[in-house]
């Protein structure tokens, strides 16, 4: 399995295209935390990271697709996946090893976002004026927010060749899990289905996290879904019906 | 070790792609696989190398069987499929290394040097694979299908666009690796079954129409040419 996932994490350090998106990501979120009035930071007047966190998954749903687009939908196209499957490797350990990869990669998204914290930090009077334990709270549930989408993103890429198509479905999917759940909720407002609707979002669990409470419910519902992602990841891939 | 097929088939809906072969592959033996295009070839070496499930039957290496989930058996395989996927991002020398180190081989660097000298690599092995040609993919391939050093190699048109020297020097490659290895390769060039199989089969629409050494092949249909007995038997 460590083979395939050091081949899959240099590939992408070795592609123009991971670094583009990773760029194309942080400078948004700069614009749009610093620079922009509406969104500003520095014109919000608190030190707090709350705009930085609701603003992210936003972003991820177009990053996370982005960079994982490719992982199966390009050996499909290449015809490279029979290079790994006569290999004495299983389907799963092939599929782990693809995920482990991009969720690291995804890590190398984050962790310049520091940044911003060490500045609010900083900035805040009195100096560090910022609620430290929130932010660690948020990043993880950011970072499973993350991992989530990148099952998804695993699972699209590996229903088509087409790599603009796995992009159109994760982002798709991403959104969806993400708000739909919690905007379909919205219709059943006094029924139990849209109490249970809400649980099954993304939204409602990750929220939950930002506040800085650490509950395994919430962790057993990421793992939960990233495991089901690549459950069904598993299942087209180990069909052949390429 | 010798392949065994038995009552291998493979069905795509209602179209038999394979349509329950049964043979065997002799050890130290050159096994030339023919067959019109879309007559099974490819489908069949994609279950014998453990890519594809087949619907019925099995194949076995030495008595243990084949297929995608038995993943030690496949130590024992070294696969070049039909035209040629590599990595085009990687290099070389980084690509065997990658596909040794799946085997987990010892003494990767050397065994790396060795196969690469082998194939005859050397002036290209610090190329990017995608800046390769034709030729040099295809020893790629091949280097990547031997690095393991397995007992059974499945080649799957070896020779497909290469020039009349590579061909030579490919040819006398695998004669020279089926010397202690069981190898099963399929071609469209009659001479080439001529120069180095010592066995054919020859399938047409996923059924086997002949099954014999090349001699008594040749000696069954004198004295027509191999081309000729090819058109006749899969000619219906």
């Amino acid at each position: 399995m460590y083979p395939v996932f050091k081949r899959e994490l240099f590939s992408y350090l070795n592609s123009l295209m991971a670094y583009i998106t990773i760029g194309v990501f942080l400078l948004a979120c700069t614009l749009l935390l610093w620079f922009f009035p509406d969104t500003s930071i520095l014109d919000y007047g608190y030190a707090e990271m709350n705009s930085f966190f609701s603003l992210v998954p936003f972003l991820f749903i177009f990053l996370i697709p982005a960079l994982t687009m490719r992982s199966f939908a390009e050996e499909r196209k290449e015809g490279t996946y029979v290079l790994l499957a006569t290999r004495p490797i299983s389907d799963w350990q092939i599929i782990v090893a693809k995920y482990l990869a991009a969720v690291i990669l995804l890590l190398f998204a984050l962790l310049p976002t520091l940044v911003y914290y060490y500045s609010i930090y900083q900035l805040g009077l009195p100096k560090g004026n910022i609620d430290t334990g929130a932010v660690i709270g948020s990043y993880l549930g950011l970072y499973l927010l993350g991992s989530a989408f990148t099952a998804i993103g695993i699972f699209a890429s590996s229903l088509t060749k087409n790599q603009v198509i796995a992009f159109a479905i994760s982002v798709f999917l991403c959104f969806f899990t993400f708000s739909g759940f919690e905007s379909l909720s919205k219709l059943f407002e006094l029924d139990k289905i849209g109490a249970i609707l809400l649980i099954l979002g993304i939204s409602e669990h990750y929220q939950s996290m930002s506040r800085g409470v650490l509950d395994t419910r919430d962790l057993v519902y990421f793992l939960t879904f990233i495991a089901l992602f690549l459950g069904l990841t598993k299942y087209m891939i180990g069909g052949r019906r390429w | 070790m010798s392949i065994k097929v038995k009552e291998l088939a493979k069905h795509y809906g209602r179209q038999k792609a394979v349509d329950s072969i049964s043979f065997e592959a002799r050890e130290g033996k050159i096994l030339g696989f023919l067959g019109p295009n879309g007559a099974g070839k490819s489908t069949t070496m994609r279950m014998i190398t453990g890519y594809l499930a087949p619907t019925s039957g099995n194949a076995e290496i030495n008595g243990r069987p084949i297929n995608p989930k038995a993943t030690e058996v496949k130590r024992d395989i070294g696969y070049l499929p039909e035209n040629t996927p590599l990595y085009a991002d990687m290099y070389v020398r980084e690509f065997l290394s990658f596909v040794g180190e799946t085997y987990k081989l010892k003494n990767l660097k050397s065994r790396v040097a060795e196969v690469i000298k082998q194939v005859g690599l050397e002036p290209e092995q610090h190329k990017k694979i995608g800046m390769l040609s034709k030729g040099y993919k295809q020893r790629v391939g091949i280097a990547q299908a031997i690095i393991h050093n397995p007992k059974v190699l499945i080649l799957d048109e070896p020779t497909s666009g290469l020039d009349p020297n590579q061909l030579a020097d490919i040819r006398l490659l695998i004669k020279e690796l089926g010397k202690e290895k069981t190898i099963i390769i399929s071609t469209h060039i009659m001479q080439e079954v001529d120069a180095i199989c010592d066995d054919i089969i020859i399938i047409n629409k996923g059924k086997i129409v002949a099954d014999e050494s090349l001699l008594s092949l040749k000696k069954k249909y004198a004295p027509q040419s191999l081309e000729e007995i090819f058109k006749k038997l899969t000619n219906t």
